[in-house]
């Protein structure tokens, strides 16, 4: 295995992001390497759910450019982002499971659209990966009939069903319970450190900052960009700026 | 090494028939080559039928999750045939990987069995049980809508008439023009085909009574309806579900908001004020469709084909087919909102919502019309 935590798999690079007039990110770069767990943190408002929607290729920035494993998505075609897309799996806040099929036909309908599988061999993928987030045997029960904490991991197995090289979480952590949020974090490394997936999350849960985060970046509104990187321990014990400081202690403006 | 454009495995077997047998892997054991990989594996044990199987997966480059489920069903088979597996060669965090997959979830049944569909005679309880449901449900909508209007009546001042203008506007003037081209083509329509039959009789003037009497006492109030239940009705009926999809509606409760006045009653007023006006512009534009086919198609001058016009109708018409504007308005919003507030679930909930909107009002119309013409027959003597 190659080894970790040097080759850039991730390279935003002098992104600027902006809504018609309104600029929200200037000029942003940063690295994502392979096999890391990554976070963007940042308080409301900073721009970092736009960051993220700019390195899945759902939003094109204003300037800038956004590679991964070496395919510049800005730029790509259809079919190349097509296929750049296909090794990418994205946990949406609002776990955006579709609430008319059951979690097996959630978590198929992406193996039945990229891969000309069998229904059996994709039967058992359902079931395996439904195991792996701790759900096994709920294949037939619709999503709204699950609690926030299940919807969540079956959103995970859903976004894994093509084995992802990179994972995005968008907040995964909003709206559970501390013991819940506790028990995705476990989910979450094992899973990150099994299969080796990169990671990158887009969050600003202290707890799980602590817990999983291996790099971050803080972003700030007034700067609209980054403010700060590291390790979070580091972010936390070192930091001269006021804001980060704030941040990381959980304190008032 | 990128891994995006790299595929294929490579496999071979040592071992003689009923001996050991070494499978040897290497290159990728990924999604994309699980079928000939799986299929490769599990002819293995009928073919050579080995005392023990092995399989090294030190060639291995990358395996992900469906490459590790090909050997954990592999090893499932050869136990089933009393076969002893083992794998060899194993990294780190490949192994890893095997220990996440839960062996045993891949054999457990669902914890609840795939809905089958029921039989027919458990369907038809179902539907006419479902039938009663929304029955009630329409009725006592129908009773607390009747209600907030009287109260409104009583208090003029509690509509919220900003609401109401703002409807107008959206159910009425942004759906003039479809109306008026819908009219106007099909007064040409209706014009142009009487005409080739009234020509035959000489009675080419009697064109404008049959347009003017067709579409100011059942056309135009009926086209107008199906018109407005399509534009609005149905946006009604999405924009109130959604907003209890996202417990908007929950949220009017707890500040102490009725939701059927605070919603309902603003869309029924604008409905009822704006329908009949439509009404009218849809009966001018449908003779002036009929003008043009006289005038070009007819030989007749604009000033007999008004005058006739003019001759065929009776106010007391015109005063009817108002009425059942206002009556097919209030149907078309009350079931539109009644729909609305129904929602349960999410997105395919508003969905069906919305259609059913617009299916019931278009069935309400008619039905209601159907009354009228029996009505209007007697009162007309």
């Amino acid at each position: 295995m190659e080894s970790p935590n040097i080759d850039p798999v991730i390279i935003v690079e002098g992104l600027t992001a902006r809504y018609g007039d309104v600029t929200i990110l200037e000029d942003v770069s940063f690295e994502v390497r392979r096999g890391e767990r990554f976070m963007i943190l940042g308080g409301s408002g900073c721009g970092k759910s736009t960051l993220l929607k700019h390195m899945i290729g759902l939003l094109q920035p204003h300037r800038g450019r956004v590679v991964i494993d070496g395919v510049d998505i800005t730029r790509a075609d259809e079919e190349t982002l097509n296929r750049v897309r296909s090794r990418i799996g994205v946990l949406f806040q609002a776990d955006a499971l579709f609430g008319s099929m059951s979690l097996a036909e959630n978590v198929a309908l992406p193996l039945a659209e990229y891969t000309a599988l069998p229904p059996g061999l994709i039967r058992d993928i359902v079931r395996m990966k439904l195991g792996l987030v701790g759900l096994a045997g709920y294949d037939n029960h619709m999503p709204a009939e699950l609690s926030g904490g299940m919807r969540k991991r079956a959103g995970l197995a859903r976004a894994m069903a093509l084995d992802p090289m990179f994972l995005f979480f968008d907040e995964p952590w909003a709206g559970l319970d501390p013991v819940t949020a506790a028990e995705l974090d476990i989910l979450i490394r094992s899973l990150n450190e099994g299969i080796g997936t990169t990671m990158v999350f887009v969050t600003q849960e202290l707890a799980s900052i602590f817990s999983l985060g291996q790099r971050v970046i803080m972003l700030h509104k007034d700067v609209k960009g980054i403010i700060a990187r590291g390790t979070p321990q580091e972010l936390r014990e070192t930091s001269a700026d006021p804001r980060v400081n704030r941040f990381f202690n959980r304190l008032a403006d | 090494m990128s891994e995006i454009g790299n595929t294929g495995y490579r496999m071979s077997v040592e071992g003689t028939r009923g001996a050991e047998a070494t499978v040897r892997l290497a290159g990728r054991l990924a999604l994309e080559s699980l079928e000939p990989l799986m299929a490769e594996l599990q002819a293995v044990p009928g073919r050579l039928e080995p005392r023990k199987i092995a399989v090294d997966v030190s060639g291995v480059e990358y395996l992900d999750s469906a490459g590790a489920l090909a050997l954990i069903e592999m090893e499932n088979l050869s136990r089933s045939r009393g076969i002893p597996f083992e794998i060899l060669g194993v990294s780190e965090r490949d192994h890893g990987l095997l220990c996440l997959i839960d062996r045993e979830a891949l054999q457990r049944p669902p914890l609840r069995p795939e809905s089958e569909s029921p039989a027919v005679v458990v369907k038809l309880g179902e539907a006419a049980r479902r039938q009663y449901r929304d029955f009630l449900e329409v009725m006592s909508f129908v009773g607390e809508l009747v209600a907030a209007l009287a109260f409104c009546l009583a208090h003029p001042r509690s509509v919220r008439w900003e609401e109401v203008k703002f409807t107008m506007k959206r159910a009425g003037a942004d759906g003039l023009p479809i109306v008026a081209l819908i009219s106007l083509l099909l007064g040409l329509i209706m014009a142009f085909m009487s005409s080739l039959q009234l020509k035959q009789f000489g009675a080419n003037l009697y064109v404008a009574n049959l347009v003017t009497i067709a579409m100011v006492r059942e056309l135009g109030p009926i086209m107008t309806a199906i018109i407005v239940a399509g534009r609005s009705g149905s946006a009604f009926a999405a924009e109130i579900g959604t907003m209890v999809v996202n417990d908007e509606v929950n949220a009017l409760v707890t500040m102490g908001f009725d939701p059927i006045r605070f919603l309902a009653v603003p869309k029924v007023l604008a409905a009822m004020l704006v329908v009949p006006i439509l009404t009218i512009y849809a009966d001018f534009f449908a003779i002036l469709g009929g003008l043009i086919v006289g005038i070009t198609g007819l030989d007749l001058t604009a000033f007999t084909y008004i005058q006739q016009t003019k001759a065929s109708i009776r106010i007391f018409d015109f005063a009817t087919s108002l009425v059942k504007a206002v009556v097919f308005a209030m149907l078309i919003a009350g079931i539109g909102c009644q729909r609305g507030f129904q929602v349960r679930g999410g997105a395919e909930g508003v969905g069906q919502s919305t259609t059913s909107a617009v299916v019931s009002a278009i069935f309400l119309i008619i039905v209601a019309d159907s009354a009228f013409a029996i009505m209007l027959h007697y009162v007309r003597q």
